[in-house]
């Protein structure tokens, strides 16, 4: 079992949660695990990603060589695609359609969701809307955690047990929202798998 | 023992906490930050009263390490690569004078500057100052090395220096701790004049230093951290150094590598070992991220004997990070590659926070210079340097910490009047005092702007040794009284804050002119802290 994750989304998205998370239910399955973050300068509303290993064997580098990655999970769209040259080419991109505007160059909308169709396989979904829906529009990371939840190889339960342990300290309501929000993505996955 | 998943930077510093450190210093720098910091949150620091407070700058945390180490106990200095420039002196003497209690210094680098103005290597300082240095390859190493640094450290009376590169620094994994160590007692060094630099003591010392190089040599021979693995195919030799082991190993799943491979981790080089691949190899290929310290030394200036291949001859790219991709171009392997990044992408900088006080700051100076040519606006490293930026385009250079005041003092010597410097008020007390001094003894027709925003934004907001002196300090330097102003960076005091600026200007002496207003991001921190705490049950 390998999976090699791209991580991508702006400066305080929350894509270091989805990493505890997966990272959380990695290692409670016994799985190695490496994982790179960007620190620092991006943080100011740049664009920021992290490379996740997860493998039953020991893994060597922290990064993940261009052409190998599994999937690309992003809370952008945008950032989705900075990222494709990593992608292999049976790999998955899960992607938020929700734009993160802050630069005056941002492309067209329309061009953009062009170039996501374009992809061999993807999941794209409103991660802020679901959120809303549910009532906590903090939680789009985790709906894009949960559109992701079917490709990660790894045990639904384990990723619900992970956000219990992430969220223990923000109390009962928090962690019941988190995992209705990672249920109401993958099933925004699963529904699109079957149609 | 228990596994624990650790940043590099937090693997080091688990590993001096359990190696029996008594006190961290440091001044915070990607990608070096987190050691500190995990110090200073830990529970087990506390308990132990280990000394975490941040410094000054990275030369005032060398000495008081050096100041701890000579009374005996374990100590670590943590900064990033350019800080050790900074450090440069003590760092460089604290070879002649040895160490007494345990002494590490984590040199952080930044290959790719992720976040840094060079990426400079430190093993060229750790050479320079004739010090043993490890260069681990993995979070696991980067824990055993602080054990087995200390009992270097205090076995051959040396500080050692700790290299890692900010991939290893930020970077996640599986580490297993060691049983924990007690901390030394206070126990003065045996000769008393050990640390008393005075030519002829230190004639002495030097010699001493020098010596030591071949057993430091020894050392390296027989480190568990060097290591020579046999491969059939001898029309390769590979060294590589510290994580770029990794990227070698990511290009054969097996991990059977054909090649004789020769890993290094701990330096002097091993040069028994060196000599082995040498003998037994048609060709060497170094793998090292960084400058090409070890390829240098091999090939020698006239690059006569073995060819040797690396970044000098462009087998691996001159500058930048290394990745696993570049070690298979390098190896002959093909190079893989996913889809193209289609032609709409574009940058997305980091900028100011909508709200910093910064960016008030930035409008009204803007505004009063509009008025004269551009160009004399001399800035420095923090958050503000994002001024450089549009829509600003507010500053004229960035160099290195405290080079704002200086510089402008340089220019308005030139005839560039007025001149303007523009810094931070934790870069200030790094290392801006100075150079007002200077200005001030000189009566140069400067104004400088101390952009008080409480903290040390730029590293993720950490506690600025200037708070609440900065006015204070600008007097006992000789700062005019009338010539200091506090102003309010908002929009209201716009028209107010541009008429004083616009007098400061004029006046042909130095005027400090400090804009007071708290980082969005720290009040923010402060607030959800202060809200958790209201909440948590008495
Ligand atoms: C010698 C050196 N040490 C540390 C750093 C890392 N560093 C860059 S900016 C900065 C802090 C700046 O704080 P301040 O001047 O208060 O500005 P702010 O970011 O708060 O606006 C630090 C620690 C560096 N670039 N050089
Ligand atoms: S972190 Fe603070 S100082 Fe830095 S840009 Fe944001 S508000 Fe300004």
């Amino acid at each position: 079992m390998k999976r090699d994750i791209i991580l991508a989304g702006v400066g305080g998205q929350g894509i270091i949660s989805i990493a505890a998370i997966i990272g959380t239910a990695a290692i409670d399955q016994g799985l190695h695990l490496k994982q790179s973050e960007v620190h620092g300068m991006s943080q100011r509303g740049g664009d920021v990603q992290s490379n996740l290993r997860i493998s039953d064997k020991m893994i060597a580098s922290d990064l993940i060589p261009y052409g190998k990655a599994d999937l690309i999970i992003s809370v952008e769209p945008l950032e989705a695609l900075r990222y494709l040259p990593y992608l292999s080419s049976d790999g998955w991109v899960i992607t938020s359609t929700k734009p993160f505007l802050n630069i005056p160059d941002y492309p067209d909308m329309e061009k953009l969701m062009d170039e996501i169709r374009k992809l061999p396989h993807y999941v794209a979904l409103d991660a802020d809307e679901i959120a809303k829906e549910i009532g906590t529009a903090k939680a789009a990371n985790i709906v894009i955690l949960g559109a992701s939840s079917p490709f990660l190889e790894m045990q639904y339960e384990k990723l619900e047990d992970a956000i219990r342990f992430i969220f223990k300290r923000k109390g009962d309501e928090v962690i019941s929202k988190n995992l209705e929000a990672l249920k109401a993505g993958r099933e925004f996955t699963q529904k699109q798998m079957h149609s | 023992m228990q596994r624990l998943l650790l940043l590099g930077d937090e693997a080091i510093a688990q590993g001096a906490l359990d190696a029996g450190l008594s006190g961290i210093y440091a001044y915070p720098g990607t990608p070096s930050t987190e050691i500190t910091e995990f110090v200073q949150n830990s529970k087990q620091a506390r308990q132990d009263h280990i000394h975490s407070t941040w410094s000054a700058n990275e030369k005032t945390a060398m000495e008081t390490a050096l100041g701890m180490s000579y009374a005996g106990k374990r100590t670590m200095v943590c900064m990033k690569h350019v800080g050790l420039n900074v450090a440069a002196d003590p760092f460089v003497n604290s070879a002649i004078t040895g160490a007494n209690g345990g002494l590490i210094i984590v040199a952080a680098d930044d290959p790719s500057m992720h976040s840094s103005q060079n990426e400079q290597d430190s093993r060229f300082f750790g050479k320079f100052a004739m010090v043993p240095i490890l260069e681990p390859v993995d979070q696991q190493e980067a824990y055993d090395m602080v054990h087995y640094g200390y009992d270097f450290s205090e076995q051959h009376k040396i500080p050692v220096l700790l290299r890692i590169t900010t991939r290893l620094a930020h970077s996640r994994a599986g580490v297993k701790r060691k049983d924990p160590r007690k901390q030394n007692d206070l126990k003065l060094p045996e000769d008393l004049r050990q640390f008393v630099l005075l030519p002829a003591i230190a004639r002495k010392r030097y010699r001493n230093l020098l010596k030591a190089q071949e057993l430091f040599i020894q050392e390296s021979e027989t480190s568990s951290f060097n290591k020579y693995m046999d491969g059939p195919d001898k029309s390769l030799g590979i060294i590589v150094c510290g994580i770029a082991y990794n990227y070698l190993l990511e290009n054969y799943p097996d991990r059977n590598v054909p090649y004789p491979v020769l890993k290094i981790g701990q330096y002097p080089l091993p040069v028994k070992m060196i000599e082995r691949m040498y003998s037994d190899c048609k060709e060497i290929l170094v793998l090292e991220d960084g400058y090409p310290v070890v390829e240098e030394s091999l090939k020698g200036l006239l690059g006569k004997g073995l060819k040797v291949k690396g970044r000098l001859d462009g087998t691996v790219p001159r500058d930048g990070e290394l990745n696993p991709n570049i070690v298979a171009v390098a190896l002959g392997m093909e190079d893989t590659f996913g889809l193209p990044v289609p032609s709409i992408m574009v940058n997305r900088p980091p900028s100011l926070c909508s709200g910093c006080p910064h960016i008030d700051s930035f409008k009204a100076l803007n505004e009063v210079l509009a008025l004269l040519p551009k160009g004399r606006v001399f800035s420095d490293i923090g958050c503000y340097t994002l001024g450089a930026l549009k829509p600003y385009e507010a500053i004229n250079s960035c160099v290195d910490m405290g080079a704002s005041i200086t510089m402008a003092k340089g220019a308005a010597d030139a005839g560039l009047i007025p001149s303007v410097a523009v810094i931070g008020d934790s870069t200030f007390t790094h290392s801006g005092m100075t150079g007002l001094l200077d200005a001030v003894n000189d009566k140069s027709p400067v104004t400088i702007f101390i952009l008080d925003n409480g903290t040390t934004a730029m590293t993720g907001g950490q506690d600025s040794p200037a708070f609440g002196k900065i006015e204070a300090i600008c007097k006992g330097m000789g700062v005019e009284e009338g010539h200091i102003h506090v102003l309010r960076p908002l929009k209201k005091f716009h028209e107010e804050n541009v008429r004083i600026i616009n007098e400061e200007l004029i006046y042909p002496g130095v005027s400090v002119i400090i804009p007071r207003r708290e980082c969005i991001v720290t009040i923010d921190k402060r607030m959800r802290d202060k809200f958790k705490n209201a909440e948590a049950p008495v």
